[in-house]
């Protein structure tokens, strides 16, 4: 096996240093009874062209891949600038483990310290941790952490966040007190309509915005009324390229925002490894989950940064922690810091004007198709609901077949009663000939 | 040991990014805008009004500059021995991390259409049968993200079987049972299922105290068991089928840390030893990389009779004739009312489940075994040749990771995180410290099957040199480490006064401390 470094004459030494005869003996406490005493039923080793041959074939067989493409929801094709990939395959960085020995760790440090910062900076928030699993942990975790600040267990959550991200957060809540109330969208506007769910006995108030319908709330006005009864208002952003245009969740009065980080340069990669996002306001800081980096300095004086504040997390508290992760997502938050330092201030607003515009296009010539409409009228990012004359996935269905295009997400996947609506998802990689094809392939059915 | 600096090497002071930002550097190009423009396309008070204020300007050449400065800040696994108990830092193929980038799976959308995902849902079908195998047990979900997610759904299987079999009556049955050596994760995943923790101890061979766990049986209420395996100090828990009747008899469910796996594939399954549930953490077994703290991916698996309650949706496979020839299709079934939901939006960490199956091709079945043989002599050797430096706290023979502790040491005045920094002045990463708990001063070492002799010899020796100095010059190793760009740093007055984010007038700060 070329990755076992000792030849068999090593090994055979070695083992004779231990006192054994062969490598058998090394498992004589492992009672003969439960040991497995056969090989096991997979492969023969293959060769490293072997390996990759058979890899290919697999991803060939995903056709989607390399199809024009107008899904959204939830993961989002954009263009990653080159010297992400390139910097996070280091060594130093990819092969190196979490942090926990500053003096040869800061090079890790510093970047999820930059990341702390950058997700500061986006979301409009005072403190981010290091990054949860993905956008739909990192929402289960905000209804855990309202609940341990509010000391309620009410957490009123709208029917426009992501379908997957409520299974999610049902699933982490289920044995706790938590009771879920879910609120509806407005059928025209697609924005959250009916707050009369909020009591005293509420926790918290989330919303996504942009929605999982595209729409951008009005988080100002839901702010306010989640305050009004004592509830923390909880944001949830899946498309963090919308950042560099609407107005942060924190400037409109958000405690906590959680999201998926996806977006800066993390690609699709069927859903995984992406990286969670987690910022709150620094008086809830200690109720925070997850890791968190902060300076420290020698006793030179040296600035570094070390992992703080540590006495929240389950390897001190154990069944008392914040939460029981563990890990974060440190080499997909360095992609995301590399990517949001690359693009930088000018960049980050460029990409998502150019989202917004490339949407608001492709939604104006689809609305002027003959028996396509918008389905919402609030305003919107990049994604938005279409409305079709017939089934949406007869039309989807019929587009993949026909025009080589995946026109974008059947709403029957998600909600009942929707048997038309399928959510269109434009981005930057989207060329105007790309969208118009889509628009040509519409008309035609 | 002194070295002269250069104080001001560029590489070694190299400012956080904020630092180096200036207005009007640029660090990308987009395509020309290609449609025609909407003008005001959001109402104004949607917009952001803040110009991203604080967000950096730097070209591409600062950013190539500053992230490649900043790694040669830290160890890593390429560089050489990363001897974390517990941790299972081996070697990262960089023929994985290629087949993950194939464009057909890192560009893959994962709503796109099943006839379209064929080769993604057959390989994550391919793993889940190989780790069916590995592990001797039926059902799976790949979908947790990582080993305490994979711990959580876990236990989570547990409580929905038992509030299935039990009724109402299962409100009584509340209590996990965790070795008082166990991983912090498993008392807090069990918290978020809702069951409340006894502690069981652990005997002076460092295996699970038979008495105390047959006490605690008898105190009834007893929903399950979470048991590493090799446990924590890294000794296989002889009793193991025992431990599992003992517990099924009281009516509860074993539930198995697969952190140690490495100790095992290939040579005993937890399955066959009586194991209900477990979880993998691929990021240590199956060789996807760490990354400095992630992503792992930690599937979970379990009996037949636990499969009901797994994650949705699950990968199947059907084979259905086409033209007469039998042919498989993989589809995605949400059909499992009984599941206990989702961990995680879409499928899990798809990418590291490609480096996973692509380790597995690569080793095959003799090739896991080789390794496995591998990891546990290297920690053999460890802790043969360490046992007369070092306190030694348990007889047994080790598995993959020889524990040993700092109680020869500390009566100079050396503790364990003493001797940790001073390993990295020797150009090693320190071992685990102070885990498990159970030891005073642990030092936990698993030097995987990724170290050869060589180097296995100079860990000693270095390990050897730690303890004269110990003796000799106290001092130099608890003033350790000398070598590195930073001292040790003052953790303490980190928590007190958190900084944890930079604002402008932090610059400051940092150029006059």
């Amino acid at each position: 096996m070329r990755y076992i470094p000792n030849s068999p004459e090593e090994r055979d030494e070695m083992l004779a240093v231990v006192g054994l005869n062969s490598a058998d003996e090394l498992f004589r406490s492992i009672p003969s009874g439960v040991q497995l005493n056969r090989a096991l039923k997979i492969t023969e080793p293959l060769a490293e062209s072997e390996v990759i041959a058979a890899m290919e074939a697999m991803a060939a067989k995903n056709t989607a891949a390399t199809k024009t493409s107008f899904l959204g929801a939830g993961v989002y094709s954009h263009f990653s600038p080159t010297i992400v990939d390139h910097l996070i395959q280091r060594s130093e960085f990819f092969t190196s483990y979490t942090p926990y020995q500053p003096e040869i760790s800061q090079g890790t440090l510093q970047y999820i310290f930059e990341f702390q910062t950058l997700v500061c900076q986006l979301t409009g928030m005072e403190v981010a941790n290091a990054s949860m699993y993905d956008g739909s942990t990192a929402m289960a975790e905000a209804y855990l952490m309202a609940q341990r600040v509010t000391r309620r267990n009410k957490i009123v959550v709208a029917t426009s966040v992501h379908p997957e991200y409520r299974e999610v957060a049902r699933t982490y809540t289920q044995h706790g007190e938590a009771e879920i109330v879910s609120i509806p969208f407005d059928e025209q506007t697609g924005r959250v309509a009916d707050l009369s769910a909020l009591d005293d006995k509420t926790a918290a108030l989330v919303v996504q915005s942009p929605n999982f319908l595209g729409c951008v709330e009005d988080l100002t006005a839901l702010a306010d009324a989640a305050h009004a009864v004592g509830a923390l208002f909880v944001v949830v952003v899946t498309e963090a390229i919308s950042f560099g245009l609407l107005k942060s969740p924190g400037a409109c009065g958000a405690d906590i925002v959680v999201g998926e980080g996806q977006s800066w340069g993390v690609p699709m990669g069927f859903g995984g490894p992406h990286v969670g996002l987690f910022a709150t306001q620094e008086k809830f800081v200690r109720q925070m989950p997850g890791r968190l980096c902060g300076v420290a300095y020698d006793k030179n004086g040296n600035r570094g940064f070390v992992l703080t504040l540590s006495t929240r997390e389950q390897h001190i508290r154990r069944e008392k922690a914040t939460s029981n992760i563990c890990t974060n997502q440190g080499l997909i938050a360095l992609a995301a810091t590399i990517y949001m330092e690359t693009m930088g201030k000018k960049g980050l607003q460029e990409v998502a004007m150019q989202n917004a515009q490339k949407a608001a296009y492709a939604a104006k010539q689809i609305a002027g198709i003959d028996g396509f409409e918008i389905t919402f009228s609030s305003p919107k990012f990049n994604e938005f609901v279409v409305r079709g004359p017939v089934s949406a996935i007869e039309i989807l269905e019929n587009v993949r077949t026909h025009n080589n295009i995946i026109g974008g997400l059947a709403l029957s996947k998600y909600y009942t009663g929707r048997d038309n609506d399928f959510l269109v998802c434009v981005t930057e990689t989207n060329t105007r000939e790309q969208i118009d094809a889509l628009v040509t392939a519409l008309s035609g059915l | 040991m002194s070295i002269t600096k250069v104080t001001q090497h560029p590489t070694q002071n190299e400012g956080l990014i904020f630092e180096r930002s200036h207005g009007g550097r640029i660090g990308y190009r987009l395509p020309k805008l290609d449609v025609p423009v909407t003008d005001d396309i959001l109402p104004a008070e949607l917009r952001r009004d803040d110009d991203l204020d604080g967000v950096p300007e730097v070209s591409e050449v600062d950013v190539v500059r500053h992230f490649t400065r900043i790694s040669t800040w830290n160890y890593s696994i390429d560089l050489g021995m990363y001897p974390l108990g517990s941790c299972t830092m081996k070697y990262n193929s960089r023929l994985n991390e290629k087949v993950a980038r194939i464009g057909g799976f890192a560009g893959l959308h994962p709503l796109a259409p099943a006839e379209e995902t064929q080769g993604a849902l057959e390989l994550i079908y391919r793993l889940q049968e190989d780790l069916c195998e590995i592990t001797g047990l039926a059902g799976i979900s790949l979908q947790p993200a990582a080993g305490a997610q994979g711990e959580m759904t876990g236990v989570m299987l547990i409580r929905a079987f038992l509030d299935q079999r039990d009724g109402e009556a299962s409100k009584d049955r509340r209590v996990m049972l965790i070795p008082d050596s166990a991983h912090g994760t498993n008392p807090a995943s069990a918290a978020v299922a809702g069951f409340s923790v006894k502690t069981i101890r652990s005997t002076a061979e460092g295996l699970t105290n038979m008495d105390h766990l047959h006490e605690l049986c008898n105190e009834g209420g007893v929903a399950g068991l979470m048991l590493t395996n090799p446990n924590t100090v890294g000794i296989f828990e002889t009793n193991i089928r025992e431990i599992c009747d003992t517990i099924h008899a009281a009516g509860g469910l074993v539930y198995m840390d697969g952190a140690n796996m490495n100790a095992l594939v290939g040579i005993a399954r937890p399955g066959d030893m009586g194991v209900d549930v477990i979880h993998l953490n691929l990021h240590k077994t199956f060789s996807t990389p760490h990354g400095g703290g992630g992503p792992g991916c930690g599937p979970c698996l379990c009996s037949a009779e636990l499969a009901p309650f797994l994650p949705t949706p699950r990968v199947e496979a059907e084979t259905r004739p086409v033209r007469s020839v039998p042919q498989a299709s993989y589809r995605l079934n949400y059909d499992y009312p009984h599941s206990i939901g989702r961990v995680k939006a879409f499928f899990g960490n798809f990418g590291m489940m490609v480096r996973a199956l692509s380790y597995i091709y690569t080793h095959g079945a003799e090739g896991l075994k080789e390794a496995t043989e591998a990891a546990v002599l290297n920690a053999r050797y460890v802790s043969n040749k360490l046992s007369e430096t070092y306190d030694k706290p348990y007889e047994s023979d080790c598995m993959h990771e020889a524990i040993f502790s700092h109680k020869k040491q500390s009566k100079k005045g050396v503790v364990t995180l003493d001797i940790a920094k001073r390993l990295i002045d020797y150009g090693f990463h320190p071992m685990t410290v102070y885990f498990p708990l159970v030891v005073e001063g642990a030092m936990l070492i698993e030097p995987t099957e990724s170290v050869g002799r060589a180097d296995l010899d100079a860990f000693i020796e270095a390990m050897i040199n730690i303890d004269r100095e110990a003796q000799e010059n106290p001092q130099l190793v608890i003033d350790a480490p000398h070598s590195t760009r930073i001292g040790r740093l003052d953790e303490a007055t980190a928590a007190r006064k958190p900084v944890l984010r930079w604002r402008t007038d932090m610059e400051a700060t940092a150029k006059s401390a």
